[in-house]
């Protein structure tokens, strides 16, 4: 006669060998991800703050360009009047044309039209060589530009 | 005595996943996907022809200039950046009350004019006011409308109504040559 009078089972153990496969490929993908910044800035960047700016979302539209003084660092080389920087390297006003038209070489054609420059500048910097830049980026017919700032707190 | 043969001990690889999700961890932590925030500008086509001179006198346009000292001057009065924003809102949505000031939001013009030895700071700060006074005026009329603010607005037809009543008409002229040669 069987009985009926059933064993305690033991729970399996779930096998967890597998386990950090998974983990490790999660951590390969933000390794892969994750993108170190891949230009070193040479000049100085305070921003300033402002309340009024929206969020850059599409970020292969945006094209930098830098504007303060050189770095303490540089300064014996560079001088400690303000200056441009287009990718990694120190440029001059005259620069911009060819750098807009090499920004605009690396995006698909029907982004071109819609090139966003960005203007990181210190604060410290006079409107005149922003300026110089405006017209060389209106020359360039890169009309769209935004002001990179920070979010400036309220004070009440 | 025989001695047991021994199997390889088997390794605990229990830990490996601790440790994998450490580094996990530090990864998801470092990553940075920080997005930029500016103040977006479109600029006028480049043209050889130099532009139309600003009528000073015109009741439509506010003429708004920076010194190189970075004192702030609204209609040639000295003005502290903190009133601009309320100065320009009631130039702007003035509707022809005041006889000074504009005749109605589309052709109100606020013609911003720096010197070339403004600090940009000052440049951002009073540009900042400005555009949060056509922002203000924008959520104002939206919220009126609809019931929301004009950046939570996501019918395209209801934006443009709201954009047309407040066309955002900053001019900006190019800045005069005084405090170039001052850093």
């Amino acid at each position: 006669m069987p009985s009926f009078v059933k064993k305690p089972r033991q729970a399996p153990g779930i096998n967890t060998a597998s386990l950090p496969d998974i983990v490790f490929i999660l951590l390969f993908f933000f390794m892969v991800a994750t993108r170190m910044r891949e230009t070193d800035i040479k000049v100085k960047q305070v921003l300033p703050q402002a309340t009024e700016m929206e969020k850059l979302e599409k970020k292969d539209l945006l094209s930098y360009i830098y504007i303060g003084a050189p770095e303490k660092r540089y300064q014996k080389e560079l001088g400690t009047a303000p200056r441009l920087q287009l990718n990694d390297q120190l440029a001059d006003v005259e620069d911009i044309a060819v750098f807009v038209e090499a920004e605009k070489e690396k995006m698909p054609d029907e982004n071109r039209a819609k090139i966003i420059m960005a203007l990181k500048v210190d604060k410290e910097v006079n409107v005149g060589i922003i300026s110089d830049v405006k017209t060389e980026l209106r020359k360039a017919n890169a009309l769209k530009l935004t002001y990179i700032t920070n979010k400036r707190m309220e004070e009440n | 005595m025989g001695k047991k043969t021994r199997g390889t001990p088997e390794i605990n690889a229990s830990s490996m996943a601790d440790i994998a999700f450490l580094l996990l961890i530090f990864f998801l932590v470092t990553t940075e996907i920080a997005i930029d925030e500016g103040i977006n500008v479109v600029l006028p086509p480049w043209t050889n022809e130099p532009p139309p001179p600003i009528e000073t006198n015109n009741r439509n346009t506010l003429i708004v200039n920076l010194n190189a000292r970075d004192q702030l001057q609204v209609e040639e009065e000295l003005t502290d950046v903190r009133m601009l924003r309320d100065l320009t809102k009631q130039f702007i949505n003035n509707n022809g009350v005041d006889p000074h000031q504009s005749d109605n939001p589309q052709v109100a013009v606020v013609s911003f004019k720096g010197d070339r030895g403004t600090s940009y700071d000052m440049y951002i700060q009073v540009y900042n006011e400005l555009r949060g006074a056509y922002n203000d005026l924008r959520d104002e009329a939206a919220k009126r409308k609809f019931g929301k603010e004009f950046t939570e607005l996501t019918d395209t037809t209801k934006i443009n109504e709201i954009k047309d009543m407040y066309p955002i008409r900053i001019s900006e002229a190019e800045p005069s040559e005084f405090g170039a040669g001052t850093k």
